[in-house]
């Protein structure tokens, strides 16, 4: 496989220009689908970070919204986080877990016909809390729970 | 390339509860294989869900999502026989899509 790709690299190489014209359609194709992706949040190494790349930066608490996620996770590589939100109009819900290396973990963009409901699966290296980040009628709403990680899932 | 997903959608009254599970390895870009060399990172940066077409739901991950992921999420409206489609792209830009009917309440 390595092969094959540096036989092509050479191969290509040679026609500097046909390789660059071929290079640059490959990246503006990737940048397509890539512009939506939240680069900068999910670079970011620390919550305050993670929270301004979503706007969410003062968010207000909330009670309605609840995060289903065990008190004790024994395996950190597996943590299954549901959240669930009650407020009206939910567009978005994000999951960060506070002491990752890269603390946002997943953004989820509800459109019209879904409820304010998304449960995945998430790594976390140690114990921490875990927040829920909801988007509702154009404001930020928060919530967060503890999980304790007995064995980090991140090495 | 890439393994088929697993997709279940049951009918609970007028809502569909949907569970996904995908085959893939989510590398974190910090894990060291036997040579003590870094595996480099590998992981679903996105997945959309549509209900008849529609989208209904549009992720955005990082590697902080466990292997093999789980989604489950919840469509209002929904009547047997809907159809969900499910695509998810990653890093590489390996992309996969896999459809499933919603089945009527059990």
């Amino acid at each position: 496989m390595n092969i094959a790709r540096r036989t092509f690299l050479k191969l290509t190489g040679g026609a500097g220009a046909l390789t660059a014209a071929f290079a640059a359609g490959l990246v503006a194709g990737g940048q397509a689908w890539a512009a939506t992706w939240n680069k900068a949040g999910f670079e970011s190494k620390a919550l305050a970070d993670a929270m301004k790349s979503l706007g969410a930066t003062g968010a207000t608490e909330s009670k309605d919204i609840t995060i289903t996620a065990p008190d004790i996770a024994e395996n950190g590589a597996v943590v299954p986080v549901a959240v669930t939100s009650k407020l009206p109009n939910t567009q978005q819900i994000s999951i960060i877990a506070e002491k990752n290396p890269f603390p946002l973990a997943a953004t989820f963009d509800i459109s019209g016909g879904s409820e304010g409901y998304v449960s995945a699966r998430i790594k976390m290296g140690q114990t921490s809390d875990v927040w829920a980040v909801v988007k509702a009628g154009g404001k930020y709403y928060t919530a967060r729970k503890e999980v304790k990680v007995t064995v980090g899932g991140c090495g | 390339m890439a393994e088929p997903m697993k997709i279940r959608a049951t009918l609970q009254g007028d809502v569909a509860d949907v569970r996904i599970l995908m085959m893939h390895p989510m590398e974190t870009g910090q894990r060291k294989d036997d040579k003590g060399e870094i595996v480099p990172i590998h992981f679903i940066q996105s997945v959309v869900v549509t209900h008849n077409g529609k989208t209904v739901l549009d992720t955005q991950w990082s590697q902080a999502v466990s292997r093999n992921p789980f989604l489950g999420l919840r469509i209002k409206g929904a009547k047997a026989g809907d159809k969900i489609g499910v695509t998810w792209t990653d890093n590489k830009g390996d992309k996969r899509t896999d459809e499933a009917t919603v089945a009527p309440a059990s």
